[in-house]
């Protein structure tokens, strides 16, 4: 069960519309290394997960991306609003704005509609805690990706909080790995 | 603005409070961030009853109506307008 808070984990107030920086921003939404992606993949994998420690990080990192989403979510369709017919085409957005108007929708930058066949749940928690650290470092570059493309303040503000807590989930991730394999390399008694 | 002081402030609480969570998953043990947890959590409570009562709730359960007469969760500023949050501009650790 989840409680709903009606706050974001970090503020977003953009007011200078952008249509290119809307179109590369929804990677992170809806893309392959996005934050609805992160959120699913952990979500999924924690049924199988082993040991206290690893299934609270997989929960409590999952529940994180829950919110991360909304922020990107929140900075895309701030990026847009307002935006005029001469901005939408310059900065390149007709092929989303036909399609989707000003809503934001989960889909990457290049427009392929967002996918489960981007992440796995491999009921092996070694390869799962692998997996998760892989994609930490993939929406790293991502976000690094996206600074250097981004110029406002107020873009870049939230960028850089949610690239530093890819680094922090890949650290915690690592630590989870290192419980799990310790206890799987126990002896496993199944009769004494 | 009170309200964007008040918010901001309590995102902070917030996230030390979920990033200490994190941390003590894979560090139960420790107790020093155990109490700093702690303090935190009730750092953040104190201060989220206080902005409840001024500005409405927060969360989709668990908070008290504090308007008896108008019931407030359904009220603007939802968190992705740009009227709900304080510019963080240059304000971000590096």
């Amino acid at each position: 069960m989840w409680i709903y808070e009606k706050k974001l984990q970090f503020p977003v107030k953009i007011t200078r519309p952008d249509a290119r920086m809307a179109k590369i921003m929804i990677e992170q939404y809806g893309g392959c290394d996005g934050e609805w992606g992160a959120a699913h993949r952990y979500l999924s994998q924690r049924y199988s997960m082993v040991t206290p420690e690893a299934k609270a990080t997989l929960n409590d990192i999952a529940t994180e991306e829950l919110g991360h989403a909304e922020i990107m979510g929140t900075i895309v369709r701030q990026l847009m609003q307002g935006l005029t017919k001469d901005q939408i085409i310059e900065g390149g957005l007709e092929a989303y704005y036909v399609n989707h108007g000003f809503g934001v929708y989960p889909c990457s930058a290049a427009g392929v509609p967002f996918s489960a066949a981007a992440f796995q749940s491999k009921g092996d928690p070694i390869t799962d805690l692998y997996e998760d650290m892989a994609a930490e470092q993939k929406a790293r570059s991502t976000y690094e990706y996206l600074i250097d493309l981004a110029e406002d303040p107020d873009v870049l503000a939230p960028l850089r909080f949610l690239r530093e807590r890819e680094v922090v989930h890949f650290q915690r991730f690592g630590e989870a790995l290192e419980i799990a394999r310790d206890h799987l390399n126990q002896k496993h008694w199944f009769f004494k | 603005m009170e309200r964007e002081m008040m918010l901001q402030k309590l995102m902070e609480l917030d996230f030390l409070a979920v990033d200490l969570g994190l941390y003590l998953n894979t560090h139960p043990t420790e107790t020093e961030a155990i109490n700093a947890y702690n303090q935190t959590i009730e750092a953040a409570d104190t201060l989220r009853m206080k902005f409840e009562a001024a500005y409405g709730p927060l969360c989709s359960f668990r908070s008290y109506a504090a308007d008896t007469e108008n019931w407030q969760w359904k009220n603007d500023p939802w968190p992705w307008q740009t009227t709900a949050n304080p510019s963080m501009a240059g304000k971000e650790c590096m």
